[in-house]
């Protein structure tokens, strides 16, 4: 076919600032999703432990709807379906502010929330009642029980999920392309139909995915070591 | 919107079929199935592989399992795209591209699944088969797996689940199946985007709530048949 490989086609002028601001989008798409996914997922975490049934099937519905819907879905949900249902202003203002980075910032993180506050609980239930218990008996009441005795130990559990689940976030920042985000799957794309070289571009895009994965991973596997708890 | 559903319950249901190429849920369902059932093989292999005394069996396994977990789905599709044609020697439409790159994916995904599934087996099971005298594969194909392969049957429908969810980015490549008729409806539509795409939802949760329900009952009865923890469930 006479197909020239040549990775320096792609990487070099306005190519390689193309893949480099896509990059910083994807990172800060991730960044975003990422803080709005934990605090949400300890908030559902908090208002599953208030003792009134109705406020747990809302948690129960919140996470088996982010679940059992595909991300797509819930990314098109976000982009074309909620600015529909504001007033004209909201969606002047989000028009005219990037709102396909905030929506989909919006859309992962909520999605993700939902497995951040599956991770905590498991985490939570892993901790002994005896450890709550014991704490309760030397005289700790509910918030020192849980705050000094198990969320500490529940945490260490759960962090090697929850770096787990920053991967699959990174990751899943892919899919904002389909709604135009210039992350750096999309930029990818556009250096594609310039240059004609397919390869080299997604040879490019495919190292940088590789190359952040594999930090997560290994961070993920030197804190489930680290963070171990020694088992008797 | 139940007017939108009135209207538009075929496109939903089976595409632009018989008008044209046969699309919606019932693409959908079908992609799903014969990725999974596709990548089963690969993904026997690569479990065994994984857990394979040899080096040279183990590392490349390992490096494939690696590789695909850090890279996104769409990233393989992309390659699936503009490779496929290049070693098929002909054109590939979306369906194919997309049940291609979801085998691969898949396997790895699954053959972690089933590792769990063999490692959590009880180890008495391999020395008694060894002690009966039977070799490798014997013991494995009569023993190991039809045991490790019962105890993940929730994780196996979970990992359905995530493939019918994988199957939506079909949209990215005009692949016509559930999300591509959703899109095809609002274009149509034009001013109803939130019904249209609260359909899509809905259809996708109707179906994955089911089958992660499904999952959840066959979960309890296998631990309640064995009296212990079955396999690791990973999450949809």
């Amino acid at each position: 076919m006479g197909y020239v490989f040549d990775l320096g086609s792609v990487l070099n002028g306005k190519y390689l600032d193309w893949f480099l601001i896509g990059l910083a989008t994807t990172l800060a798409l991730t960044m975003a999703a990422w803080c709005l996914a934990m605090a949400m997922g300890i908030i559902l975490t908090l208002v599953r432990m208030i003792p009134f049934p109705p406020l747990g099937w809302f948690v129960a519905l919140y996470v088996e709807y982010h679940r059992n819907v595909p991300l797509l879905v819930q990314i098109f949900v976000w982009y074309f379906g909620v600015p529909s249902l504001l007033p004209r202003p909201a969606r002047q203002w989000i028009n005219a502010h990037h709102g396909e980075f905030l929506l989909a910032a919006i859309a992962l993180g909520l999605a993700a929330a939902a497995y951040v506050a599956e991770d905590i609980r498991s985490g939570i239930r892993s901790i002994p009642k005896a450890q709550y218990e014991s704490a309760r008996s030397i005289g700790f009441g509910y918030l020192g029980a849980m705050g000094y005795v198990v969320l500490p130990q529940a945490l260490r559990i759960a962090v090697p999920p929850l770096i787990n689940q920053t991967l699959l976030l990174f990751k899943n920042t892919s899919l904002a392309m389909a709604i135009g985000v210039g992350e750096l799957t999309y930029r990818t794309r556009e250096v594609e139909s310039y240059t004609f070289k397919t390869f080299e571009a997604f040879a490019v895009a495919t190292a940088i995915y590789l190359a952040i994965s594999f930090g997560i991973m290994a961070l993920g596997s030197w804190s489930g070591h680290r963070l171990k708890l020694e088992t008797r | 919107m139940l007017e939108i559903l009135q209207n538009n319950w075929l496109l939903f249901l089976v595409g632009q079929y018989p008008h044209g190429p046969i699309g919606g849920l019932a693409m959908t369902l079908f992609m799903a199935s014969i990725s999974l059932a596709l990548c089963f093989p690969f993904a026997i292999g690569l479990a065994l592989a994984r857990l394979s005394p040899y080096r040279w069996l183990r590392l490349p396994a390992t490096a494939i399992v690696h590789t695909v977990r850090g890279l996104p789905l769409i990233m393989f599709i992309f390659w699936t795209y503009f490779f496929s044609p290049l070693v098929i020697g002909r054109a590939v439409g979306g369906v194919e591209t997309l049940v291609i790159a979801l085998v691969i994916y898949e396997a790895a995904y699954l053959s972690e699944i089933i590792r769990a599934g063999i490692e959590g087996l009880p180890k008495g099971q391999v020395e008694a088969a060894t002690s009966l005298g039977l070799r490798y594969w014997p013991t494995t194909i009569k023993v190991v797996l039809p045991q490790a392969l019962h105890n993940m049957l929730p994780s196996m429908v979970s990992q359905f689940v995530s493939t019918i969810k994988e199957t939506s980015l079909g949209y990215v490549i005009s692949a016509h199946e559930l999300t591509f008729a959703a899109a095809q409806v609002n274009n149509v539509l034009l001013t109803q985007p939130f019904e249209v795409y609260g359909i899509l939802a809905l259809t996708y949760f109707a179906l994955c709530f089911a089958l992660t329900s499904l999952a959840r009952f066959i979960e309890r009865r296998i631990s309640g048949d064995r009296g212990g923890t079955p396999g690791v469930t990973i999450a949809a």
